[in-house]
């Protein structure tokens, strides 16, 4: 199993649409691959479509932190859509939806930021 | 339904993890689960694997991990075992946000998600010896009779 992450940059925006499964074996790569982009690009603010993640366990909630970390450097905003229940739940447990936006589909996370 | 039972014994490398959770899945999906509990059964796993992995054997892929299903009735009951160098305190291994591993952002979360998606875990370990977590999970009653 592995995960794909596809990257688009409105802007100051950056937008994540993660595919697959997101554990342990896979943050890494997902951690390096943003974390880039978020310096090189002068990203500001991270919208995360959970919409095709089949699966995740709390080294994705380790990684989703370490980005959220880094946004807030810049004083910027991070916002998470198109989550299922399961994952949803372990949002929730973990109590990540006191700083991290939760919002319905990917128009409304952006439109959320003003680049919709 | 006829009780049941199973193995499985794999290296400490992280693509297990996938394989692990997978694997007991499969063998649960006998017992005709919801799709809640399939989810809930393999997210516990693979805590419990990536745990074994990451602190028990500090991804030394010389490491040994063994996962036991069994099946009772409408309960399942899973074993994963290292033989790794074991946790020092457990009670503070549970607490939510406790990592001894924040520099690889690990979130602190493992056990209190397995105490959230399943009826019962125990923990044993000792240091240098390893540790084996004990997850029973009781299902509802399979689609098939509630029709």
């Amino acid at each position: 199993m592995s995960l794909s992450i596809d990257m688009e940059i409105r802007q100051h925006v950056l937008c994540v649409r993660l595919s697959g499964e997101l554990d342990h074996h896979t943050s890494e790569q997902m951690r390096e691959k943003i974390a880039k982009v978020i310096e090189d690009k002068n990203i500001r603010h991270l919208v995360l479509n959970l919409e095709k993640l089949t699966f995740m366990d709390s080294s994705g909630l380790g990684v989703i932190l370490g980005r959220y970390k880094q946004i807030k450097q810049a004083d910027g905003e991070m916002v998470v859509c198109a989550i299922s229940p399961t994952i949803e739940r372990l949002f929730q447990i973990s109590g990540l939806f006191k700083i991290i936006r939760l919002e319905p589909g990917e128009e409304n996370a952006l439109k959320r930021l003003g680049v919709a | 339904m006829m009780n049941n039972r199973m193995r499985l014994e794999f290296p400490a490398l992280s693509q297990n993890e996938s394989f692990a959770r997978i694997t007991v899945a499969a063998f649960v999906a006998q017992l005709d689960p919801t799709m809640d509990e399939i989810n809930e059964i393999k997210t516990a796993v693979s805590e419990a694997v990536t745990n074994a992995i990451i602190h028990g054997y500090e991804n030394d892929p010389e490491g040994i991990i063994t996962i036991e299903a069994a099946i009772e009735d409408r309960s399942v009951e899973i074993v994963i075992r290292d033989r790794g160098v074991g946790i020092e305190n457990i009670e503070e291994a549970r607490q939510p946000l406790f990592t001894t591993k924040p520099e690889l952002e690990r979130s602190g979360m493992g056990f209190t998600i397995m105490e959230n998606f399943v009826d019962e875990l125990e923990i044993v370990s000792k240091p240098n010896e390893g540790t084996t977590v004990r997850l029973k999970k009781r299902l509802e009653k399979s689609k098939a009779l509630r029709n």
